[in-house]
């Protein structure tokens, strides 16, 4: 074995500083695509649980898909087959701004927002049934409701797995670096194809992940240890 | 909308070039997924039977790999593997095979995880009687705890199984030929309909995983009539 390492290369200068814009790049998809995560997610488990059906058949279709699908072959959907069925302005507006970090975000809000609605769902299903007709019976609409009664309870539960969906999407963000987003995966591998240091440049790269995912795991822990103990039914 | 585009090729997204090239496409994906599911079968066991042991060097190996692979993306342990190889063996491996190992090396920790949840679901006394028998600890292991706690875990794994099928879809970077490279490939080709291929390629794969899927749905339903469990 005769690799030569240097690790000062990859962890000072311009590569150093090709890192921390990726470790950027990467923290802005996620944190973009998080919060539109949740609201798709919110509204695709409301839906299902709607008495009107073709609302509940479409969020059935919408989970099922989206998550029997692989996430990198909806990334190049929408990157490369989107064109042709949206709208031309949307289209247009779309190129003119940028197209990758946007066909990146459509693609893991999509993805994330069904294992989400899953996890909304069973949060919803486990506050006690009586809890929506008592607030009906009040005189709440159903998504007063909901808005004010049941999603308040809900989401205290749901905490948990909705933040491990983040850590999953945030590993997951990795994969848009495939389009061209220069995310850290896309620096790690750029610095290797520079240089040819790529145990160290994958090195940090990894350890930067496996940094943002200890400390959200921590943070899954702390909160279980409490504030769920303290939620009965 | 050209779907002759996604007919003409629909066998090459099947198997590839096969019979008058190597085999690709699905086929490939399916080996893939299949062969990773069962390296990583022995893998995690290992792990979380390690994950359960009462040997603080053991348990700590066992724990170190479940969440350092958890906590890393699958890509990132796919290039470790593809550019690591050279270093290390001194020649490049296949690319199949450094997808391999990589899909094994991640799936194992997730499987080791399962493995230890469904062992402690178990009722303790089942242990507790096992041992009373004048079995010892590896042997209460091997005769009746394991077959119960694998059998309730049948469900997971299939469910294991089927996000692999989708992971399978990541060797496309380091240049397996499977079906997500096969869909890339018609389409550089082509040009003239990313829409329909990159739907046809998504449908293929949702068969596959919903079929799957379904199936465990089932499975746990009938399980469940049969399990013991700690309650």
């Amino acid at each position: 074995m005769n690799y030569q390492f240097d690790w000062h290369l990859v962890l000072s200068g311009q590569y150093g500083q090709w890192i921390l814009d990726g470790v950027k790049v990467t923290l802005q998809i996620s944190a973009v695509s998080i919060v539109f995560t949740l609201l798709l997610g919110t509204i695709i488990a409301v839906m299902r649980m709607s008495k009107f059906k073709p609302f509940e058949w479409f969020s059935f279709a919408f989970v099922e898909f989206f998550r029997n699908t692989p996430l990198l072959i909806q990334i190049f959907f929408w990157y490369f087959g989107s064109y042709s069925i949206l709208p031309d302005g949307v289209n247009e507006w779309l190129y003119d701004h940028d197209f990758e970090f946007a066909a990146g975000v459509i693609s893991l809000t999509v993805y994330t927002a069904a294992f989400v609605a899953e996890e909304i769902r069973a949060g919803i299903n486990s506050i006690p049934k009586n809890q929506l007709e008592a607030s009906r019976a009040t005189g709440l609409s159903f998504l007063q409701a909901y808005r004010y009664v049941i999603l308040p309870q809900a989401f205290r539960i749901i905490i948990p797995p909705l933040i491990s969906q983040s850590l999953n999407l945030i590993k997951n963000s990795s994969l848009v670096m495939t389009i061209g987003v220069m995310d850290l995966t896309y620096m790690a591998r750029q610095i290797e194809s520079y240089t040819f240091h790529g145990f160290e440049s994958f090195t940090v790269a990894t350890l930067i992940y496996l940094c943002i995912s200890l400390v959200v795991s921590f943070a899954i822990n702390m909160y279980n240890k409490h504030f769920l103990l303290q939620i009965k039914y | 909308m050209q779907w002759d585009v996604v007919w003409n090729n629909f066998d090459y997204f099947l198997w590839g070039a096969f019979p008058n090239g190597p085999l690709g496409g699905l086929a490939v994906s399916i080996i893939l997924a299949v062969l990773g599911i069962f390296g990583a079968f022995w893998i995690g066991l290992a792990a979380g039977l390690m994950r359960l042991s009462r040997n603080i060097l053991v348990k700590s190996i066992s724990v170190v790999y479940i969440e350092v692979i958890r906590g890393v993306p699958l890509l990132m342990l796919i290039f470790w593997f593809y550019f690591l190889a050279p270093v290390l063996l001194g020649k490049p491996l296949p690319e199949f095979h450094c997808a391999l190992v990589a899909f094994i090396v991640f799936t194992g920790a997730y499987i080791g995880e399962i493995v230890k949840a469904g062992v402690i679901a178990l009722p303790r006394g089942q242990m507790e009687a096992a041992r009373g028998t004048g079995l010892s600890h590896v042997q209460a292991m091997r005769y009746i705890i394991l077959p119960q706690a694998l059998r309730n875990m049948i469900p997971s794994f299939v469910n294991q199984f089927v996000s692999l099928t989708k992971d399978t879809s990541l060797a496309y970077i380091i240049g397996v030929n499977e079906l997500t490279r096969t869909a890339t490939q018609v389409n550089n080709r082509t040009l003239s309909a990313p829409t329909e291929i990159f739907i046809t390629i998504a449908v293929l794969y949702f068969i596959v995983c919903y079929v799957l899927t379904h199936f465990s749905r089932k499975m746990e339903a009938h399980l469940a009539k049969y399990q013991a469990r700690d309650r």
